[in-house]
């Protein structure tokens, strides 16, 4: 993995430079280790087109999403205003997320309180480099006859109504995409929103990635695609619940089309 | 003579009941807290155009739009009769358009009769589908008892209606035929319905007995009419007027913005500020009483989604497409707008009967929303699409939640785990900030 060239803002600041776009990579996209290989797939894709981003490193702290959706709108302020500052200092104007979750806080919550950037999320660059033709996909590639579904992460969804781009990006990888019963607007949620992803479910009868998994299930798919580290999560440990880890997986769009790129 | 002043008289109590009464609701909307909508007036009013008027979101559902379309079109255009039997009642005349209108006036009756006849069968489909079929939205606990009761009351007072409609065209048509109507001249009145109905029913009847029924209609239907009109503002079927202006206000940004607290904001800023002196003297703005956080009863509400509770339908479509309710959790979002109603009826009564600073020391969290149900919600967002009238109650959710975390500390032990990371590490989970980037070297 030495091939990566993640540049951070300081340094390129140092060297008089600017980044076109920040990227930000989240608290999952960090630390969990499932969600830092889609942080990775992200950066080959940036690197293979020859982006000029940077991330902040160490200096990026959380959005504040969790906080605010658990009613701490205090540890949330905490941490709008000052990664706006950071963000302000460094005269960041455009911000790519790998989590709709980051994404929608920095561009709903944020500019109220300063922070006016342009703020993207990955799936949204992905398909502006696919249409400028800086990321060619392989002819044929190893998705050729596979069936993929996808699950509208909720925020990226119904949040901020982005439901057709992650389509178009999956639509080029040569795969059977396949709806399940409940998509677009009227797809079903992970359960991980809203803080519940650190914390256990109230009682009830079902886990709701187990009812959800069950809607992936039934287009009965090779692989579930996602463009949410915390619905990776869910579906993955749904697919497991139901011991289908070996048929099935779950996929970021950006491992998807970097593997499709043979990044 | 009589019977218009009469007349009169019900149509000044009749109005002016439904008056009083929406003064209340007005007074008990302004116990909330303010929120800017005045912006956008155009696209304000587009939304209002698509979603209340031309039904929108209900096209969701094709069937159960369909039989909805047929009442609220027989709805809005038996009001546009209501005109006739007004100035019909008040002046003693009888049929007052048709001179003027002539074939205008009976496309138009006869339209109504159409609407009216689609109505009464959707009528049927309604009151068999909540009662028969058993369709799970209509079954849930907060359904019990008077929402249940009220469901029905509207379709039956519906049915009383039509049934007036019709005796008061057939009686009528049976009494023209014989040169007998009070419109004067001899022939059919060629309307529809009761063109047909008319004679079939209503000619065995003696021209007495024709009067009578024709005057029992047409009282019958202005009666059902004000009785109607009084009955909305204690019932679901409310959402007819306020479907209007509660789409007009719809919040109009993306739904996973939250609101930001602007309270929080200035402590926050001021805690960062090198500057700030937290001895100096407070400014005239922050002096009195320090605001509440959150929200622990519905005054701490915004009037908008106390606007939304009055036009909650109680159909059920929200909680239908909450995950949360689906896997057996006790959050229903339509319970948060039902008891967000309730709890505001009981509080303006009891303010109005008391004074405005009265207060009877109950809450809608605690007394009506428990914390099981405001945590067990993912903020999906999915109750809020699904409205059909636009309704957030999510955002209920949110202030109430804050409430419990930032007023009384009051949150599940995970989560205080996860908000202690946040404010130690910058992550909510236990990761050194300084190993944020390590990710890269790996
Ligand atoms: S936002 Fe909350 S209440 Fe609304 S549907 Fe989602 S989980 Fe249920
Ligand atoms: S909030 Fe909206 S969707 Fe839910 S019951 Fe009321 S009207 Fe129906």
């Amino acid at each position: 993995m030495s091939t990566l060239k993640v540049p951070t803002v300081a340094e390129m600041v140092a060297r008089n430079e600017q980044p076109d776009i920040l990227f930000w990579v989240g608290c999952s996209g960090s630390f969990d280790d499932r969600a830092k290989k889609i942080t990775k797939a992200i950066v080959k894709i940036l690197n293979y087109c020859n982006v000029k981003f940077a991330v902040l490193g160490a200096e990026e702290s959380c959005t504040g999403d969790p906080a605010k959706r658990a009613g701490n709108e205090f540890s949330f302020m905490m941490q709008a205003i000052q990664n706006i500052e950071l963000l302000n200092g460094y005269q960041i104007k455009k911000i790519v997320t790998g989590c709709p979750h980051c994404f929608n806080t920095l561009k709903n919550e944020y500019p109220e309180l300063g922070g006016d950037f342009e703020v993207i999320h990955h799936t949204q660059l992905i398909n502006q480099l696919i249409r400028e033709g800086k990321l060619l996909l392989k002819e044929g590639g190893s998705f050729n006859g596979k069936k993929i579904t996808f699950h509208d992460p909720c925020y990226l969804g119904r949040a901020n109504g982005v439901y057709e781009i992650p389509r178009n990006v999956l639509k080029k990888l040569d795969a059977e995409l396949q709806e399940m019963k409940r998509s677009k607007a009227k797809g079903l949620c992970c359960g991980a929103g809203g803080a519940q992803m650190f914390k256990e479910a109230e009682s009830g009868d079902k886990e709701v990635n187990i009812e959800r998994t069950e809607d992936a299930l039934e287009v009965k798919p090779d692989v579930i695609a996602t463009g949410c580290p915390f619905c990776n999560t869910m579906m993955t440990d749904g697919v497991k619940y139901f011991e289908k880890e070996n048929e099935i997986e779950v996929k970021d769009i950006a491992e998807l089309i970097a593997n499709a790129a043979d990044l | 003579m009589i019977s218009q002043v009469f007349f009169i008289l019900l149509l000044i109590i009749g109005f002016g009941l439904f008056a009083w009464n929406i003064q209340f609701i007005r007074q008990n909307i302004n116990l909330g807290k303010d929120l800017d909508r005045s912006d956008q007036k155009s696209k304000r009013l587009k939304t209002m155009l698509l979603v209340a008027f031309g039904q929108q979101k209900m096209f969701q559902r094709i069937l159960p739009a369909i039989f909805h379309l047929f009442i609220y079109l027989a709805f809005l255009l038996t009001s546009t009769e209501l005109i006739e039997i007004i100035v019909d009642g008040v002046f003693g005349i009888h049929r007052f358009f048709h001179p003027y209108l002539g074939s205008l006036y009976t496309l138009i009756i006869s339209t109504i009769e159409l609407l009216s006849v689609l109505a009464f069968v959707a009528t049927l489909v309604f009151l068999a589908r909540r009662n028969l079929l058993k369709v799970p939205r209509f079954q849930m606990s907060e359904m019990s008892g008077w929402p249940k009761l009220d469901g029905n009351i509207i379709l039956y007072l519906e049915i009383v209606l039509l049934i007036c409609v019709f005796t008061m065209n057939g009686a009528d048509e049976a009494l023209y035929l014989q040169g007998e109507s009070h419109l004067p001249g001899v022939g059919t009145f060629g309307f529809l319905v009761s063109s047909f109905t008319g004679p079939l029913f209503f000619n065995s009847f003696d021209v007495e007995t024709l009067h009578v029924l024709e005057r029992i209609g047409w009282w019958g239907h202005i009666l059902v009419v004000f009785a109607f009109l009084n009955y909305l503002p204690i019932s679901k079927h409310f959402h007819i007027i306020m479907a209007f202006p509660n789409t007009y206000y719809s919040n109009l940004n993306n739904k996973g913005g939250l609101t930001n607290l602007s309270a929080v904001k200035e402590e926050v800023t001021k805690m960062f500020d090198p500057n700030f002196d937290p001895y100096a003297a407070p400014s005239d703005g922050e002096a009195g009483m320090p605001e509440r956080f959150g929200a622990k009863d519905v005054e701490d509400l915004t009037w908008k989604n106390l606007m939304d509770s009055y036009s909650c339908t109680e159909c059920g479509r929200c909680t239908s497409a909450c995950p949360a309710n689906q896997t057996g959790k006790k959050l229903s979002p339509r319970k948060i707008m039902m008891d967000t109603r309730d709890r505001l009826d009981e509080l303006g009564r009891a303010k109005r009967k008391n004074g405005k600073d009265y207060h009877d020391g109950k809450s809608l969290l605690g007394d009506y929303v428990s914390e099981e149900e405001i945590w067990a919600c993912t903020s999906c967002n999915a109750c809020v699409q699904e409205c059909p009238v636009n309704i957030d109650p999510l955002s209920i959710i949110i202030d109430l939640r804050r409430y419990a975390v930032m007023e009384e500390s009051k949150v599940p032990s995970e989560l205080a785990g996860m908000l202690t990371n946040i404010e130690n590490n910058g992550a909510p989970w236990q990761f050194a900030q300084a190993d944020r980037f390590k990710w890269a070297e790996e």
